[in-house]
């Protein structure tokens, strides 16, 4: 219920828990703190999304990638986008803004962090160690498996075991050449996890391989939150309010977090009260909203005694490697999902690094982005020789990433820019980043590795993109856990150390990166914190 | 200069020179250029919010030809061509991805390339499963993730 308040602003009668954002792990927090049958309210500053206006649904489909559907805020430009100054980083932010979040338009592969991960400093004396362990999470991640609907195979021994819930997408032509490849190199494969449902599941449709399922999959068969999570979190009585955009959060003479001040779908000015908030705002998006909350009191920003809110940025950066072969591939008639290896993963100091990477491996793409890109890399002649030049191209590409594992530096930072705004005249982010030595060693090897793995396929023509430009997905590290408040913004539960009613359940809590795409390892975290919190609920603020 | 439209009479025109630099009409793959009128048309109705860098391309183009791109003898109007490309930046990466967007969507040249003209939804697309005993070598191989 409404009330005005000094004729500008609205008051909302007060909430028990107050998340903000509805993306990956907001939805999954909010569904899950749903049994305790408390007053839940999710702030979200976009919409929900229609699956009939999606790219693959018309002609345009790919062009739509380069426009309303870009990964990137700053040319995507949608009403509920905020923009990021991300010029002094060679490797730009891409998210999305709406109810889903980034799993809008992820591309749904879904490894787990391994438990070397949660101890880098003890096994390898770099970075910190992360205040709990991979075996804490494991009955979250099977948890989040179930929920999100996870394809995979069992048996993999680059990982520790887990039991898929679906049978793993098919090997097809491009599987089948690099799985030959792989094991010529004598080199670890394995069928990836991925959310993609490849049998009915759960109300949500197979995959019928449209093939275009990072801008948004039309068919329902890659899970997003707002077709897993989100419809459970609301029959189970949590309140979603949408086109909300949260500007600050206040707190009371305590210090506590009193609530938040947020812009409503008319751009009102509203305040809504909490008793607790959960900031899922991600690893650009939660540093965001602590720095613009400083007050008197809290003169750096919410919670940011320890000075780290915003700062240890951790892209993992990915050095691509594609080239072409004389066969065709699956190219766009497939997800893009298809192997990963481990083989690299693991620290083997004689390659001259710390710590490793994941190989994705993609199947190849459509006829509109292979002419960008071949265009772009001076693959494709203009004039006469242009046809017989894209039909060699066209449909033939093979190619992969390494993931590569980004460690903490307190100089790749998340602040507020002092000019740039949204269109609320929110400030908005600006990001300042730097490849490190170590990761930068990392992804020359994966380049050589990645060149090999080609070479044993036949392919000729190799295009390198590292690091990925648009490849700034992974948003993590900027306000992480620990046990020290000087040395982490929030505790191993996720409740900031300076405002005992304030917590994080996204991206931002990595200590360190692993080498990893991150979203099953951020929902099996934000469903620990959950669970953390129903456990505490008598004593939460103590 | 026109008002119902994107572009100048004379940007069309050089548009239209330029797409056929880049991409001619071809008997051997049975395809039209990328001046086509059907492709020229999809390229000016869906500029959208590229008709900005598009037209600050074509001026640079205009610069370089110093005459409409067309009016050029095939010799000069390519080496102009490639002059611009040469150039590269933000509003020629524009210009050509338009021209490649619009003329690979075209449903002569998409059939041309053994695909069909038509959106991935709702059909979809069939996909092999392979040859699964593949994985063997990899199923034999010890526990490789390090134990923490
Ligand atoms: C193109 C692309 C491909 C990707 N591929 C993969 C992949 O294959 N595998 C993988 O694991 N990950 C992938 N990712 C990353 C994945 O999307 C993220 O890791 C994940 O979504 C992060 O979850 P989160 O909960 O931290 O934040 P998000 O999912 O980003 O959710 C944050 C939400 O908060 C909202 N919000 C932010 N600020 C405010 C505010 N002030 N007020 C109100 N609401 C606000 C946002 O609108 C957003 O909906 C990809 C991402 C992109 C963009
Ligand atoms: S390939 Fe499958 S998951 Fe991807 S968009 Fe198509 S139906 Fe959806």
């Amino acid at each position: 219920m409404l009330r005005r308040v000094h004729g500008k602003g609205s008051m909302n009668d007060p909430v028990d828990v107050l998340i903000i954002g509805a993306g990956a792990s907001g939805a999954a927090v909010a569904w899950s703190l749903a049994e305790t049958k408390m007053h839940i309210l999710c702030l979200e500053q976009g919409g929900w999304m229609n699956p009939a206006t999606f790219p693959s649904t018309g002609r345009d489909w790919e062009a739509r990638f380069f426009g309303d559907y870009s990964p990137s805020p700053n040319i995507r430009a949608r009403p509920e986008d905020y923009p990021i100054n991300d010029d002094n980083s060679p490797i730009k932010v891409v998210n999305f803004n709406g109810v889903g979040g980034g799993t809008v338009m992820y591309t749904a592969h879904f490894p787990r962090l391994h438990p070397s991960d949660f101890r880098v400093n003890s096994l390898d004396g770099v970075a910190e160690d992360w205040p709990i362990d991979y075996d804490t999470l494991v009955p979250f991640f099977e948890e989040n498996d179930r929920m999100m609907g996870v394809s995979g195979l069992a048996g993999d021994p680059g990982v520790p075991p887990r039991n898929p819930p679906m049978p793993p997408l098919p090997l097809g032509r491009s599987g089948t050449m690099l799985a030959k490849a792989m094991n010529r190199l004598g080199w670890h494969w394995w069928p990836s996890d991925t959310t993609v449902a490849t049998v009915d599941y759960e109300g949500r449709a197979r995959c019928i391989n449209l093939g275009h399922c990072t801008p948004a999959c039309a068919q329902g068969a890659k899970a997003s939150t707002d077709i897993t999570y989100w419809p459970a979190a609301l029959r189970a009585g949590v309140e979603l309010r949408t086109h909300c955009r949260v500007r600050e959060i206040t707190t009371d003479e305590q210090g506590m977090a009193a609530g938040v001040v947020y812009y409503d779908a008319d751009g009102i000015e509203q305040f809504q009260a909490a008793h607790v908030i959960v900031l899922a705002c991600n690893g650009v998006g939660t540093p965001r909203l602590l720095l613009n909350s400083a007050s008197g009191r809290f003169p750096n920003g919410l919670a940011n005694s320890s000075g780290l809110v915003g700062r240890n940025l951790m892209f993992h950066p990915y050095a691509q490697v594609y080239g072409y072969v004389a066969e065709e591939t699956d190219s766009n008639r497939a997800p893009p999902i298809c192997l990963w290896s481990k083989e690299f993963y693991e620290t083997d100091l004689s390659r001259g690094f710390v710590r490793g990477y994941t190989f994705q491996f993609g199947r190849g793409v459509g006829p509109v982005a292979e002419a960008v890109a071949s265009e772009a890399k001076g693959l494709l002649p203009w004039g006469a020789g242009h046809h017989d030049a894209f039909r060699r191209l066209n449909g033939h590409r093979l190619g992969m990433s390494a993931i590569c594992e980004d460690l903490p530096e307190e100089h790749n930072r998340v602040t507020l820019d002092p000019v740039l705004k949204d269109s609320h005249g929110i400030p908005a982010p600006r990001i300042d980043y730097t490849l490190g030595e170590n990761t930068a060693r990392m992804m020359e090897h994966g380049i050589a590795r990645a060149k090999e793995i080609l070479a044993a396929a036949e392919a000729t023509d190799i295009c390198v993109n590292s690091p990925i430009l648009y490849g700034g997905w992974h948003l993590l590290g900027t306000a992480r856990m620990g046990e020290d408040p000087a040395r982490s913004v929030v505790n191993r539960w996720g409740r900031s150390h300076d405002v005992k009613n304030l917590f994080i359940v996204d991206g931002s809590l990595f200590v360190t990166s692993g080498g990893v795409n991150p979203t099953s390892t951020i929902q099996a975290l934000a469903l620990y914190i959950a669970d953390q919190m129903k456990q505490r609920l008598a004593n939460l603020f103590d | 200069m026109s008002t119902d439209g994107p572009l100048t009479p004379t940007q069309s025109d050089d548009l239209r020179a330029i797409a056929a630099v880049m991409i001619p009409a071809s008997t051997e793959f049975d395809v039209p250029g990328a001046d086509d009128p059907v492709i020229q048309a999809d390229i000016v109705t869906t500029l959208g919010r590229d008709a900005c860098l598009v037209r600050e391309a074509l001026d640079e183009l205009a610069c370089l030809a110093s005459a409409p791109l067309a009016a050029l003898d095939p010799a000069r109007r390519e080496a102009v061509a490639m002059e611009l490309r040469a150039k590269g930046g933000a509003a020629v990466e524009t210009l050509t991805r338009v021209v490649l967007q619009c003329y690979y969507r075209d449903d002569r040249v998409v059939r041309s390339l053994g695909l069909e003209p038509r959106p991935p939804y709702p059909r979809g697309h069939v996909l092999e499963d392979g040859d699964w005993s593949l994985l063997d070598p990899v199923r034999a191989r010890p526990p490789m993730w390090r134990r923490a």
